[in-house]
Formats: structure tokens, C-alpha cells, sequence
């Protein structure tokens, strides 16, 4: 199962937890199993239209997925997802 | 290192805190409430974080405004020291302690007048802010100098930062000078001079296998995972207060008034957005009178996401990746790229780019015009501010001021294939004079 590491400000929501794992075959099934797993990631993750909110960034592979295909991002059982807030650097 | 702590005998701009600690936090005596969120408005209390716990959006610092207004005057602000302490009391200052506030007489350059680029450009009145003249050659030690001073009141021992070479070498040297241990991350690909600029301090440079995001990135993860305080991460609500001070000295400079027109360079936003906030406070302070200026942004167009941004109307900033000689200013995902395209608009400014090509011309004309040698941001800014003149975008009659936020010797690469001997002679006066007859 894809490998999701939890930012400081989420990790309220994994128990503590720096990584959780996650079934999922993209970033969408991922955040969904988040969801279920964890309560309040979809909210912390994702805006009212369904989309990552404006200051979270996730990488999968080490790339940015608005690089990649957002939210349908295909993940492999072995990818680790990173979220990290947007807001840093300059 | 010393410190910028003025005599008793006359005002002490920087000596801004009294009264009760704040809790949790290593006794901070502060004029910081509290940090917001600039997304949500939600609160926390003031501590080496940048993350909203709501939202995820960027926190800020919310000062003591009653306790500044009461304080700061012109003539406080003039009797102070010849750095950026001297806006103190308009600073973040989380400590009462003098030995937390770090100042390596940064900040405080010279504003100076600039009327062969004027007249190339059909304007009356140019002024070039040198920040060139910083500690390390960029106005990267004035964000440095704020950031490792609330560092040293949170008690951390430990800096960092992500960066494009010019912000390594201010964290490697303020560190270097404080005797703070230090890692400073950049790509691996910097100019020479950015990479020996950092490492000839003696501190950790880590340099990173991808671009300044994928710095960013890790330099975020890192913050996250070891308690370091990265100034541009976990730091960068103080952080990016340092650079209030360019706007600050802009009115002091100017005979407390407003310049009419900025152009700024432009990587993360967060100078660009700050110098805006700076007026505003000035003004609210009763520091100066007047309409705020316009502000306008130069990008190189291999890396332009706030231009681009600017151009088309209401869209919010898109990452790119970046493909420009001017490494300083290559963030492709920039942090604060909304809020500058937000601030351009209000204030009636623009946003351009310019190709490298562009580039390498403004650094040559700035310096054959001025005699200032400025790094590619440097040329970024001045290739604009053509771009903007034959646009018909500058005002002759306008107040204009130019960033000039990098020294050219740390990217010499960049105009290199252009300046050369004009002359090669033997060591007589006959060969220079048969040289010289071409």
C-alpha cells in the first residue's frame, strides 16, 4: 500500500502518526482511505469543490502532482505521498 | 558579530520590549501578539511555526500596534544605528535581551540617485536602492538578520534554510558570525560564486539533486522532522518582516516621503509584498503622508508564474518549472505569488518578464549607465523597467525607484562571454600607442 507522510498540522488527525498507509491505485482512493481511516483529512485536504485546498502540496515520487495528473495521480503499491504545506521558501 | 545596541544616552529603537512574557516560549518579551493566518484568520501563539493548524495557509505576524504607535517617531528612528535596526520598533522583536538581536550592519544602503539610466529610460527621477552593499551582497541579510534574532530568542541553536545561493550565503555567515551551527540546502547546479559565498563560512551546505522547489520541498520536510529553525520555513513569518525595512528606508531616504513608482524583482513574492506593507504601516505610524506608490514586479520569462499570473486576469499563480540564468529569482511554486499579483493590481503597478538574453543586457547597461554591478536579479529589474518605458508603463515625471537586491560578482557566469580585455599589449608605451590606433 502507497506511503503517506503527515505534515505537523495533520498529524492531530493520524493519531500522532508521521506515515500511515493507505490503499489506493491514485492520490483521489488515497485521500478517500485517509478519510475513512482518519476523519478530517478529506476537510484539511481538499476544498468544497473537490480539489487540493490552495496551500497544501503533495508530492508523489518526489513530484509535484500539479505537475502530474492532480487528485488522479496513479500510485503504485510501493509510492510514498508526501503533504507538505505550500507556504515555505523565497 | 556585534551588536547594535545604541548608547543610553540617546533613544534605543531596538530595545522595543517591556512588560510580561508571553507563555510557552523561553520568556519572549515582544511586540508580537500572536501569529494569523493570512488564508483563515485563525490564531496561534508566537513560536517557530509558519503553518496555519487549520488551513495549512501562511501565518503572520500581528504586532503590537498600540505599543508601537506609542514608541516609533521619525526622530527615534533617526538617532538610531546605521542598519535596519534602526526600524526596530517597527520589527518583529521577541526578546528585551540585546544579545539576541543579531545585526552585522545590514541594511541602512544607499539610495542613490541614478540619471544616465533616467535618461535612457525618459524619466526625470530614478533612484537605484543598492542593496548590493549588504554584509553578504544581497538584501538577503536583511530577512536573515530578523530571522536568526527571533531565532536566538526561541532559544534555537540550529539554522537553516532552503535556498538559491543568495539567502545561503546570508544564513552561512550571520551563523558563522553568531556561532550558530548551520545547513543551508540549494540546488546542486548554483553559480560558483553563490556555492563558495556559502561554504567558505565553515557551515553544513547541502546541495540538492533537483531545483529550488525540490529544495523547498525537502527543506520543509527537514523543518518538520529536526526542530532546526529554517528561516524561510518555520521562521518565515519573522522572516519576511526583514524586508519591511527596504520600504521603511525608501521614506526615511526620500525625506520622509513616498517614492511614486517601485520595481522590484521578484522570486517568492515576499519582498515585493512586504516593501507595500511597510508604506501602509509608515503611513499609519504617521511616518509620512501621501498615496502609497505603485508597485510592479520584474520576472525573467523562464521563470514567470507571477507574470503570467498578472496577465491573465483573476487567475491564481501556477507553478512552473524553471528554466533562467537568474537563479535567484528561479521559484517556480512562489510562496507568496498571489498576494504580489494582489498588490500590483491595488497599487495600479505591472508585472513583466524578460528574456535571459534581456537579462544579461540590463545587468550591462546598469553597470555601464551607474557603475553598479548587480547579480541576473539586478539585470531582471532593469531589463523590465526597459520593457516597461517602451510600453509606455513609467511616468517621466514619476518618483521611480529600482530594486537593486544582488551583487554581479556572485554571478559572473552570466555576463562573463562579454567582458573582456579590450586591449592585449606588451609592457611599452609604443605597443600601447600602436594599440590604441587600432
Amino acid at each position: 500500500m502507497p506511503t503517506v507522510r503527515i505534515p505537523t498540522p495533520l498529524r492531530n488527525l493520524s493519531g500522532g502518526e508521521r506515515t500511515v498507509t493507505v490503499p489506493g491505485s491514485d492520490l483521489r482512493a488515497v485521500v478517500a482511505g485517509l478519510e475513512e481511516a482518519h476523519p478530517g483529512f478529506a476537510d484539511r485536504l481538499l476544498d468544497e469543490d473537490g480539489e487540493l485546498r490552495r496551500f497544501v502540496n503533495v508530492f508523489v515520487r518526489d513530484e509535484d502532482v500539479r505537475f502530474q495528473e492532480g487528485l488522479d495521480t496513479e500510485l503504485a503499491e510501493d509510492d510514498t505521498v508526501s503533504i507538505v504545506p505550500a507556504v515555505a521558501g523565497g | 558579530m556585534t551588536t547594535s545596541a545604541p548608547s543610553p544616552a540617546r533613544p534605543g529603537p531596538t530595545t522595543t520590549a517591556s512588560g510580561p512574557p508571553t507563555s510557552g516560549t523561553h520568556h519572549l518579551d515582544t511586540n508580537v501578539v500572536e501569529l494569523a493566518c493570512r488564508s483563515c484568520g485563525a490564531t496561534q501563539e508566537v513560536a517557530p511555526t509558519h503553518v496555519c493548524m487549520q488551513c495549512l495557509g501562511p501565518l503572520e505576524v500581528v504586532y503590537d500596534t498600540e505599543r508601537i504607535a506609542v514608541r516609533v517617531s521619525r526622530e527615534r528612528i533617526a538617532a538610531g544605528p546605521h542598519s535596519l535596526w534602526r526600524y526596530g520598533d517597527l520589527l518583529p522583536v521577541l526578546s528585551a535581551d540585546d544579545r539576541t538581536r543579531v545585526d552585522l550592519a545590514t541594511g541602512f544602503t544607499p539610495l542613490r540617485p541614478a540619471p544616465r539610466l533616467a535618461a535612457h529610460l525618459g524619466l526625470d527621477e530614478l533612484w537605484l536602492k543598492d542593496d548590493t552593499r549588504n554584509p553578504t551582497g544581497s538584501f538577503k541579510d536583511r530577512v536573515v538578520t530578523v530571522a536568526l534574532s527571533a531565532a536566538r530568542a526561541f532559544g534555537l541553536e540550529t539554522i537553516a534554510c532552503a535556498s538559491t545561493g543568495n539567502l545561503a550565503n546570508a544564513v552561512a555567515a550571520h551563523a558563522a558570525a553568531t556561532g550558530m551551527d548551520s545547513y543551508v540546502f540549494i540546488p546542486h547546479d548554483l553559480e560558483s560564486g553563490k556555492v563558495v559565498g556559502s561554504a567558505i563560512y565553515g557551515g553544513n551546505v547541502v546541495a540538492v539533486d533537483g531545483n529550488y522547489d525540490a529544495v523547498n520541498r525537502l527543506a520543509a520536510e527537514v523543518a518538520d522532522s529536526h526542530g532546526w529553525g529554517f528561516v524561510n520555513v518555520n521562521l518565515r513569518p519573522f522572516y519576511a518582516e526583514g524586508s519591511t525595512t527596504i520600504g521603511y528606508e525608501l521614506i526615511e531616504q526620500l525625506g520622509w516621503r513616498y517614492p511614486d513608482h517601485v520595481v522590484a524583482p521578484l522570486a517568492s513574492g515576499a519582498m515585493f509584498t512586504r516593501i507595500d506593507a511597510a508604506f501602509d504601516r509608515a503611513r499609519t505610524y504617521g511616518l509620512v503622508h501621501g498615496d502609497t506608490p505603485r508597485m510592479s514586479g520584474a520576472q525573467a520569462t523562464g521563470c514567470s508564474p507571477i507574470a503570467t499570473a498578472f496577465e491573465a486576469d483573476g487567475a491564481r499563480v501556477r507553478p512552473q518549472k524553471p528554466d533562467t540564468i537568474a537563479r535567484s529569482l528561479a521559484i517556480g511554486d512562489p510562496a507568496d505569488g498571489d498576494e504580489a499579483v494582489a498588490v500590483a493590481r491595488r497599487t495600479g503597478g505591472t508585472i513583466g518578464h524578460v528574456s535571459d538574453a534581456e537579462v544579461v543586457d540590463g545587468i550591462r547597461l546598469l553597470a555601464a549607465t551607474e557603475g553598479l554591478f548587480a547579480e541576473t536579479a539586478g539585470g531582471v529589474t532593469v531589463a523590465n523597467l526597459v520593457r516597461f518605458a517602451e510600453a509606455g508603463l513609467l511616468e517621466r515625471g514619476e518618483r521611480t525607484v529600482a530594486i537593486i537586491s544582488g551583487a554581479g560578482l556572485k554571478t559572473i557566469e552570466a555576463v562573463a562571454d562579454g567582458a573582456h580585455p579590450t586591449h592585449r599589449v606588451g609592457p611599452s608605451l609604443d605597443a600601447f600607442e600602436a594599440a590604441l590606433a587600432g
